[in-house]
């Protein structure tokens, strides 16, 4: 089975969905994501979906998911990229993604998890 | 036309393909993709389109066991449109109108993709008989 990468900078996770995923490759991202923010102590997942011409409510539910095990492990989730025809359709089909932190590019996303990161670093 | 593989009539304007597994929703979504670009919708239509291609698409092979979608190119007048149907022989559907309601579902998704891709089309038509199966027909013209 396909698997999706995921790279690491520093404390962030970063994943480019480049691929029109089956679910079952939906599922092991999600799967991996968890288990290595569990390994490496990240503090920021970085979710590129601008490749994708399409978020149906199948990886919407993983998109929500993955930000919430992430939140639940300290960590923020932040996906950026989505392409304003996918934005229409998904809010159409009645998913507006509660929960999801989104930005419009990697380095606005980027911007948001140092924020967050500083943020987290104040509160201890 | 053979349900195990995909097929087109020679004109182009109709065809099938097979929806048996998780690999064909995918395959499913690129079909549709190809075919609202040939009929040049635009950018958002087309997604729309695919976008309900893929949620009705994984009911059949979820839900109904798997089976079929038909697509057929449509034209009234100078208007041109695609119609897909999603057919399978699976245990069918008991309530429809619960079914068609926002956050209902029987338990793996989101309970978004009947009622969700209707808003997603101009035309949706739901036949469904417990224990013979379900057809799920949609249409967006351009």
């Amino acid at each position: 089975m396909e698997r999706i990468p995921i790279l690491q900078m520093g404390r962030t996770l970063l994943v480019t969905i480049q691929v029109d995923m089956q679910d079952r490759t939906a599922m092991a991202l999600q799967d991996d994501l968890s288990t290595r923010i569990e390994q490496t102590g990240a503090t920021g997942v970085l979710i590129d979906i601008s490749a994708l011409e399409m978020v149906d409510s199948f990886i919407g539910r993983m998109l929500a998911s993955i930000s919430g095990i992430a939140q639940v492990l300290d960590a923020t989730t932040v996906v950026v990229g989505m392409r304003p025809a996918v934005a229409i359709t998904l809010v159409e089909l009645g998913l507006s993604l509660p929960g999801v932190r989104t930005a419009l590019d990697v380095e606005k996303g980027m911007a948001l998890l140092a924020q967050a990161a500083r943020g987290a670093v104040r509160a201890r | 036309m053979p349900a195990d593989t995909a097929a087109a009539s020679a004109d182009g304007r109709q065809g099938s393909l097979p929806l048996a597994g998780e690999p064909d929703i995918v395959q499913c979504r690129q079909t549709v993709r190809r075919l609202t670009q040939d009929l040049r919708f635009s950018l958002v239509d087309q997604t729309k389109m695919v976008t309900a291609a893929s949620e009705l698409s994984r009911n059949t092979v979820v839900y109904g066991g798997g089976g079929l979608m038909r697509w057929e190119v449509l034209s009234d007048g100078l208007r041109m449109g695609l119609r897909l149907h999603f057919e399978d022989q699976g245990p069918g559907i008991p309530d429809i109108e619960q079914a068609l309601t926002d956050g209902w579902t029987s338990g793996k998704g989101m309970g978004m993709g009947l009622s969700g891709s209707r808003r997603l089309v101009n035309e949706f038509d739901i036949h469904s008989v417990v224990g013979q199966g379900t057809r799920v027909s949609i249409t967006r013209w351009k």
